[in-house]
């Protein structure tokens, strides 16, 4: 994604001081990253957490239901249980998608100023 | 193929497979040995013992974590469990695996972008480094050696049981050459070593399970419903048998263990000390990122052949030779492997063989990677920078790591030793309850909340650390079951196996606490720093 990115030179880079790192925080650019992580991370975090827990409570306290047979042998609690590694990988595909479009380029641009030392 | 009456790994009767599972092993530690010496000629700076250079690809991370997460409790555990219990075996790999997206989405890339090369790094970052460095350093290493002593007993067992070795002193060698081949894998190959033991490792085991797997589906003509229910008639337990319950669901105590098991699963995992330390061997953070989601790929592709080989084992074992064979069903893959092969074949024997071997290597990468995780710590938090007030040369440390390594080994082989006669199955649950009590509050709130202060971070992870270990120590675990490491006496008074369900929100709470309480001022120049840092790699290293 370094496509703006000098190339990488012989030189040690930059090692920005903490005023220029707090400038950098304090920045808009910066705050635009920041939410771009959380505001995707941090419910998501939620959502994983609590659908898996939905899961534990079920299986816990659901019996009946979970033991519903769908087709053959196969009950709602199997099923369930297969779905949990679905959206696990679902949720690593999407995060991972989503990362390299929307944090890597707003990272790296910051990263590129400040070890430039411009 | 005719039925079989006789239990075929019991004590003893293993000895026809003997000679060629010993040359399986032997085949397994020669190779590993050579790896271990070619990856010491080029492991010269810090950076490449603790870090293995930073240059392995995110695949080859991937592959690396994955060998070092899938223990002998998930392979032969998990396999067991369900061939046991149906369903509820099912319902740890579950936990084991939707951890991940914590470490995915909230910890690796910040981690690889702040650390240089352990947990501590991170998490005294922005606090004062001597108090935080030395709790950090208590709960890797408290975490690393609850986990190792599992493993340790694990391979004792396992290995005598596999090769009908009964007596008391074979037992302990098997846990001695276990611990001397760690001792050798990290002194002498660093991270370098231990990560491409991880990775032959982590293609061993999926090969193996693959294979398995696969005949088991052959077997069935690739129909699950069928797989399921023949498990189920042959279990005795009927439909039972595939649903939730039979091991957790028995009354209200049991069910809230259960509630408690699956948090400290789940939030366990990136907490890990021996885990968090992978990420630091690759280039960047985008790597890490990408070595998670290799890792999620593998570990739960992995879990979900599991399902086959514990069902597999039912359907086609009698209960009682699992059990007789092991109490807890621990050899349940590798009888499977014999019986799927044919329990007089050559072919049978071959498959028996090979799995044994690759339980024997998954046991080693594993103890390789908990022994690198707690030396590191104790050389790079504890002697250079406590104790040596980060005036240590680079030479003096590495000397430390290498010294460390060896005290560790030691001190595991005279504990696994003495525990090899104790269940110690339950403290790698301990282990996963410690870290999301003591490590993951204090990784979390030093990456995201700007307030928090060194005596927030020293509260939560002592907090968290003292309660999960405190607990365990008073409940059924340790006394006052049939099943607890001390059987004869009776001191618990907690009733629940795991306490994660307490110690996890106190360990949050009192990081919490802590911060409000405290009188010093965050550095807020600090923490512009990690936060610009963790999120952008800027000085990364």
């Amino acid at each position: 994604m370094a496509t703006d990115a000098p190339p990488p030179s012989k030189t040690e880079p930059h090692s920005p001081s903490t005023e220029e790192f707090v400038e950098v925080q304090q920045s808009a650019e910066f705050g635009e990253l920041r939410r771009a992580h959380r505001s995707f991370a941090f419910p998501l975090t939620v959502g994983f957490i609590t659908w898996y827990l939905l899961y534990v409570l079920l299986s816990n306290y659901a019996g009946g239901f979970m033991g519903t047979k769908l087709f053959g042998h196969i009950n709602v609690a199997f099923v369930f249980g297969i779905a949990q590694f679905v959206t696990t990988f679902l949720i690593a595909w999407w995060y991972a998608r989503y990362s390299s479009a929307n944090l890597d380029p707003k990272g790296e641009a910051i990263k590129s100023r400040m070890e430039g030392g411009a | 193929m005719s039925p079989v009456q006789q239990s075929v790994l019991a004590a003893g009767e293993a000895s026809e497979h003997r000679p060629l599972i010993i040359s399986l092993f032997a085949v397994f530690v020669v190779a590993t040995l050579v790896i271990t010496v070619w990856a010491g000629r080029q492991t010269k700076s810090a950076a490449d013992f603790y870090a293995g250079g930073r240059q392995f690809s995110a695949f080859q991370n991937g592959l690396a974590v994955s060998g070092d997460y899938m223990s002998a409790a998930s392979f032969l555990g998990i396999a067991g469990a369900i061939a046991l219990f149906g369903y509820d075996g099912f319902l740890y790999s579950i936990g084991f695996l939707v951890a991940w997206l914590v470490a995915l989405l909230l910890v690796a890339e910040p981690l690889r972008n702040s650390g240089r090369y352990t947990m501590g790094d991170v998490l005294a970052y922005r606090m004062r480094q001597r108090p935080v460095r030395t709790a950090a350093g208590t709960s890797t290493i408290v975490v690393s050696i609850f986990y190792l002593l599992a493993q340790m007993a694990g391979a004792g067992v396992l290995v005598s049981l596999l090769l009908g070795i009964t007596s008391d002193a074979g037992k302990v060698a098997i846990v001695a050459l276990v611990g001397v081949l760690m001792i050798v894998y990290v002194s002498i190959g660093g991270m370098k070593g231990t990560t491409w033991v991880q990775m032959v490792k982590a293609v061993l085991l999926i090969s193996g399970t693959i294979l398995i797997t696969f005949l088991v589906l052959l077997k069935f003509n690739f129909n699950i419903s069928d797989l399921l229910g023949t498990a189920a008639e042959r279990s005795g337990k009927g439909d039972a048998f595939l649903e939730p319950g039979l091991q957790y669901g028995a009354t209200g105590t049991s069910k809230l263990d259960f509630i408690s098991l699956g948090i400290a699963l789940v939030l366990g995992t990136a907490g890990l000390p021996h885990i968090l330390i992978r990420f630091y061997t690759v280039p960047t953070a985008q790597a890490a990122r990408k070595s998670v989601i290799w890792a999620i790929g593998i570990i739960g592709g992995f879990y979900l052949m599991t399902i086959a080989l514990g069902f597999g084992a039912a359907a086609l074992i009698d209960q009682k030779e699992i059990t007789d064979s092991n109490p807890s069903g621990n050899t349940a893959a590798p009888l499977l492997a014999l019986h799927i092969g044919g329990v007089d074949s050559a072919w049978g024997a071959v498959l028996l063989a090979t799995i044994s071997a690759v339980a024997f290597a998954t046991i080693l990468a594993v103890v390789a990677g908990l022994t690198l995780a707690s030396s590191s710590s104790f050389a790079h938090d504890i002697y250079a920078n406590v104790i040596r007030k980060g005036k240590a040369t680079e030479k003096e440390e590495m000397k430390a790591v290498r010294w460390a390594t060896v005290l560790i080994g030691v001190v595991s082989i005279a504990l696994g030793a003495l525990a090899r006669d104790l269940n110690v199955a339950g403290l790698v649950a301990l282990a996963f309850a410690v870290a999301a009590s003591a490590n993951l509050p204090t990784i979390l709130y030093s990456l995201f909340w700007k307030r928090f202060t060194t005596q927030g971070a020293l509260w939560s992870i002592y907090g968290g650390l003292i309660v999960a270990v405190g607990l365990v120590l008073f409940s059924p675990v340790v006394s006052g079951d049939p099943k607890a490491m001390f059987p004869d006496v009776d001191f618990h008074w907690f009733p629940l196996k795991n306490p994660g369900i307490i110690s996890i929100p106190f360990g949050f709470l009192m990081g919490w606490l802590g911060t409000v309480l405290s009188k010093e001022e965050p550095d807020t120049g600090k923490y512009a720093e990690l936060e610009v840092r963790s999120l952008t790699g800027t000085g990364a290293h």
